[in-house]
């Protein structure tokens, strides 16, 4: 179902950050529990063509989480981190890794402020936080490894969006 | 200077000027050519396209040619359009969810925050 609410995504050019915005029309204890219930996490964190297991979630804080996404052929991405701070309805605060990498280190800092809107809505701000501007894009990139088109229709589709 | 590509590609001109390069490198001329604005306009576009390194100039014997820089468009419309899909994809799921609950909440169990298959075969 495709959605009024907008998505968006600011990453500055040359910063070690990203946000991601986005705001529902649901009241914020809902918004937190779908974001923090390891029954309901598997159905929507991860690529729609992956499937998500959750090995380990301790949505609590202090706690570890691991979970693995894996694909038809049989290959596996795994990510793990630690859960900071978890203040319900508000905010949750954790480290994220990808398993993948070719050396250790490369985590980041996932930031979610969950806000409270009129009329039983929530605006949800994550912040990403990286150790460095090359690993934010390289995790900016990793999200394009899907449909690879040539480069002037890509170009005609970024000018019709910026066109919107 | 170091200019904001997004706001760059903002402008229709500019954005004009780069899918008329985009399948060919063309000078100035030729370029406004294309365009009802005025040639100082037009410079001035390009002036910005360059420095925000969408269009770099080369030197062909007298003529001077504007080429588009296309890796650096595939930067911005790649890299983070896509990765907005992937999150907004993630987003739409989560109103499914959320619709669930809001029709039938569910009971609270203070066992639902934890989940441990590490153990498990």
């Amino acid at each position: 179902m495709a959605s009024k609410n907008e998505t968006s995504i600011k990453a500055e050019p040359g910063k070690q950050e990203l946000f991601i915005t986005r705001e529902f029309d649901a009241p914020r204890e809902l918004v937190f529990k779908v974001f923090t219930d390891p029954e309901l996490v598997p159905r929507w964190l991860g690529p729609r063509e992956l499937t998500m297991k959750i090995d380990k979630w301790d949505a609590r804080s202090g706690g570890h989480y691991r979970y693995v996404h894996s694909d038809a052929q049989g290959n596996a991405y795994g990510f793990h981190g630690v859960m900071h701070e978890v203040t319900a309805p508000e905010r949750i605060i954790q480290t994220f890794e990808f398993e993948g990498m070719p050396e250790r280190g490369h985590v980041s800092l996932e930031i979610a402020r969950l806000e409270e809107l009129p009329g039983g809505r929530t605006k949800v701000v994550v912040q990403s936080i990286f150790p460095s501007v090359a690993d934010r894009d390289g995790m900016i990139q990793s999200g394009m490894e899907r449909g690879v088109k040539d480069s002037h229709r890509r170009l005609d589709e970024l000018f019709e969006e910026l066109a919107k | 200077m170091r200019r904001d590509v997004f706001q760059a590609i903002a402008d229709p001109t500019r954005r004009d000027i780069i899918n008329l390069i985009a399948y060919k490198p063309l000078n100035l001329n030729s370029i406004a050519d294309n365009f009802e604005v005025s040639r100082p306009a037009i410079s001035q576009h390009i002036k910005i396209l360059m420095e925000c390194g969408l269009i770099e100039m080369k030197k062909q014997g007298r003529e001077r040619y504007c080429e588009a820089k296309l890796e650096q468009l595939h930067e911005v419309s790649q890299w983070i359009e896509q990765y907005r899909k992937l999150w907004a994809d993630k987003f739409d799921r989560m109103d499914d969810i959320l619709e669930e609950l809001k029709n039938a909440p569910p009971k609270s169990s203070p066992e639902g925050r934890t989940q441990n298959n590490a153990n498990k075969a």
